[in-house]
């Protein structure tokens, strides 16, 4: 059957087939790019493809192409759009699909699936994706009707991109691609009467909240990935600033609020900065905008905020109140709430609050003090001993500054990452939160570039989570993009060793990589740049080379494989609770 | 606590396994789930009974709502509503009970609908009390199969669960 290209029992001419229709469809939807890896069962599609203006970008690995679609998702605002064929491509897919649900990022999944007739009888690479991608999807169809094509593609983007966005798989049976269409308008509006998002929050609960504000002695705002997916950032500048609110981000948040302003406290949670954990702990108003509250951001969740009057901006309603309980729910998108909280808000200065600033900047001196600045001086004065991680990270961000787009991976380089960016807007910063996933960093880094290619794209990545996606180095390499590649290289997983040596007992295991390939050597086989470095002094050098660089270009950095993320909050502890703070 | 929650969602294939798959993925105990089609053959009904606290009750309903396939949720309290389940028992009995039998079904106000020579089936509706306590007599004759509906309920009064279509558009208010 895959052989015909077209089975139309009317013999019609220039009708169309159902992949040629969803083609169309995808044009119709502005998408410019879409990642994948081509096979039996999606081959209708990638027909269609061919005769497109779209632009196919052909991935090493299924999962990579999930992550690129994430990364340009991330870095554009756009929905990313990624494709891969029935069976072990569909499966492939998976650890990137959880990863984009898990952060909210917009994302259409399409997938070949066998022939209708043929599933269910365990037919060659048929596996049950809708089934298994059920529990971290927003919503999934399995198309039998060639006739819902319209109304299917028109919903999964619609879905994908409204209330709060999630990734969206449509899942394609080779025949329904093939059969023929007549003539099909792509639909102008959804009608899905069970999905209705709020965008509006509730008058009632909104005055509430700015009294709260208005009464609060210790207040403190806390942003996250709501802010950035909604556009927020601009209301919550001025909100912070006209009713006197220091600010503090979720991972997620980063960029979503002005690292440099005074106002701002840096990174919350289990690795967050001391003064944000400790402003957390001693506010008497927590303003939430836009975060789930995970268990890496609460720490202990029962004493969480336990002084704080709590107010939770969220447009999913499930998010309110599920794992800390909140005095002021507000369901609705982040922009539109806080512009009616603005238009309710008058301004406070400072000194209205000066006891709850003043001790904002003892926490910030005494944190400036241990690690901070002094870090950096340290590190510098240790010449010939072992590089240190945190410092490197610490120096590239002093270099960059606010300037272009900044990936991680998932690991202690991540954790320093988030603590030390001085990311000043929205989406510049680009890393995988809930899921934790090892390997996003390069695919990412590759969507972000495509969908951004005037910004210096950035991927600061460990040695352990770069091998688990470097074959995309080949995709990076072909389509000449320069990404600029710091590997924090300890010859270890970092921070499974660091919680082995904490929770474990010191009794290390299988965390020891030094086997790795010469990574210089690797950049260069793929037919990019790059070079090595383990002496401090040359560090600043090895940095500003790589950004003047016009290739692909990778720095490995030899960093102590000793080093841990500080500070640190223990296992069933509060935040304020840390070690290293 | 028990709760009854109803919820009006898509008759279309898959529903059944989102909804079931939330309650497992979510570590929610259902005592009970029944589902058919409604007046408008588009939309399906579920009736939940659930175990758990306000605050459990309180994310089953959010997180129900946010499936696409799910158009409407309502938590039935007792007193402002009826429930009833089916019930079918296959019970032993010996030609010389049938008159006893008859008499027990008859105190229930349940119906024998099958009587062959040594087992009848009787149909019985009722609240799950009504349904345990007739099992419990009827285990004196012994027996041999029981299959329940799970409950169904509705509100009193003109309360219903139509869902009113004109109520709002859908992305009217996206920016």
């Amino acid at each position: 059957m895959l052989g015909v290209l077209k089975i139309d029992p009317e013999g019609g001419v220039g009708v169309m087939n159902g992949a040629e229709l969803i083609v169309k469809f995808l044009e119709q939807e502005k998408v410019e790019i879409v990642f994948g890896h081509p096979g039996g069962a999606i081959l209708p599609l990638y027909d269609a493809l061919r005769q497109s203006r779209i632009r196919h970008v052909l991935a090493r690995h299924e999962q990579a192409a999930a992550h690129a679609a994430d990364g340009y998702a991330r870095a554009t605002g756009k929905v990313g759009v990624c494709m891969a064929t029935s069976g072990p491509g569909a499966t492939n897919l998976v650890t990137g699909i959880a990863n984009a649900y898990m952060d909210s990022i917009p994302m259409v999944i399409f997938t070949g699936q066998v022939p209708t007739d043929m599933i269910g009888t365990d037919s060659f690479q048929e596996v049950d994706i809708t089934g298994a991608t059920l529990p971290f999807t927003k919503h999934n169809y399995l198309v039998k009707d060639v006739n819902l094509l319209p109304r299917v593609i028109k919903e999964a983007f619609h879905i994908a991109r409204t209330g709060r966005p999630g990734p969206v798989l449509v899942d394609l049976p080779a025949d329904i691609c093939l059969q023929a269409v007549g003539k099909v308008e792509y639909p102008s509006r959804v009608d899905l009467p069970g999905y209705k998002p709020t965008y509006r929050g509730h008058p009632l609960q909104v005055a509430r909240a700015a009294t709260a504000i208005q009464e609060a002695k210790r207040p403190v705002l806390c942003a996250g990935g709501g802010v950035i997916s909604s556009g927020a950032s601009e209301e919550l500048l001025t909100l912070a600033e006209r009713a006197a609110i220091p600010v503090t981000i979720t991972m997620m948040g980063i960029g979503a609020f002005p690292a440099t302003h005074p106002l701002f406290l840096g990174m919350l949670g289990l690795h967050g900065l001391p003064p944000a954990n400790h402003a957390v702990m001693g506010a008497d108003l927590l303003l939430a905008v836009g975060v789930r509250f995970g268990n890496r951001v609460t720490g202990k969740v029962d004493i969480f905020a336990h002084q704080a009057k709590v107010v939770h901006i969220d447009i999913d309603p499930v998010e309110i109140g599920k794992n800390v309980p909140v005095d002021i729910p507000i369901v609705g998108d982040a922009k539109l709430v806080l512009r009616d909280l603005l238009e309710r808000v008058h301004p406070v200065e400072k000194v209205q609050r000066q006891g709850w600033f003043d001790q904002i900047e003892r926490w910030k001196t005494s944190y400036q003090g241990s690690m901070g600045a002094g870090v950096e001086k340290k590190a510098s004065n240790e010449k010939g001993k072992r590089l240190k991680g945190r410092w490197v990270v610490e120096r590239l961000n002093q270099i960059l500054g606010k300037e272009g787009i900044i990936l991680t991976d998932v690991g202690q380089h991540q954790m320093w990452a988030a603590q030390l960016a001085l990311r000043e807007r929205a989406r510049s910063f680009i890393s995988s939160g809930g899921l934790g996933t090892m390997g996003f960093g390069l695919p990412a880094a590759i969507g972000a570039k495509l969908g951004c290619p005037d910004e210096e794209v950035v991927l600061i990545t460990g040695d352990g989570g770069f091998q688990m996606n470097m074959q995309e180095l080949s995709v990076a390499a072909k389509l000449g993009l320069n990404l600029k590649i710091f590997i924090l290289n300890n010859h270890s997983l970092g921070m499974v060793r660091q919680l082995q040596e904490f929770y474990y007992n010191k009794e290390y295991y299988s965390i020891e990589l030094s086997d790795l390939p010469d990574m210089v050597k690797l950049i260069e086989a793929f037919g990019g740049t790059g070079f090595r470095v383990d002496d401090p002094a040359e560090v600043d050098d090895a940095i500003k080379r790589a950004l003047a660089s016009e290739a692909l270009t990778l720095v490995d950095f030899l960093v102590d494989p000793n080093e841990n993320v500080y500070p640190m909050v223990p296992r069933g502890k509060g935040i304020d609770e840390m070690i290293g703070g | 606590m028990r709760h009854t929650v109803t919820a009006l969602v898509e008759n279309s294939p898959g529903v059944l396994t989102r909804v079931a798959g939330l309650f497992s993925r979510r570590g929610f105990n259902i005592d009970s789930l029944a589902v058919g089609v409604t007046e408008d053959p588009r939309i399906s009904r579920m009736t939940i009974v659930v175990e758990g606290s306000e605050a459990t009750l309180e994310q089953l309903t959010k997180q129900l709502n946010k499936l696409i396939n799910v158009i409407k949720v309502t938590d039935l309290k007792d007193s402002e509503s009826v429930a009833r389940e089916l019930a079918l028992v296959k019970i032993a009995v010996e030609p010389a009970q049938r008159a006893q039998i008859t008499q027990l079904v008859d105190i229930f106000r349940g119906k024998i609908i099958d009587m062959g020579r040594q087992s009848v089936i009787v149909e019985l509706t009722g609240d799950e009390t009504k349904v345990d306590a007739f099992l419990n007599l009827a285990r004196d004759f012994g027996i041999k199969e029981v299959v329940r509906t799970g409950r169904i309920a509705m509100a009193r009064g003109m309360k219903s669960m139509e869902y009113q279509k004109e109520e709002k558009q859908n992305g009217q208010n996206i920016l």
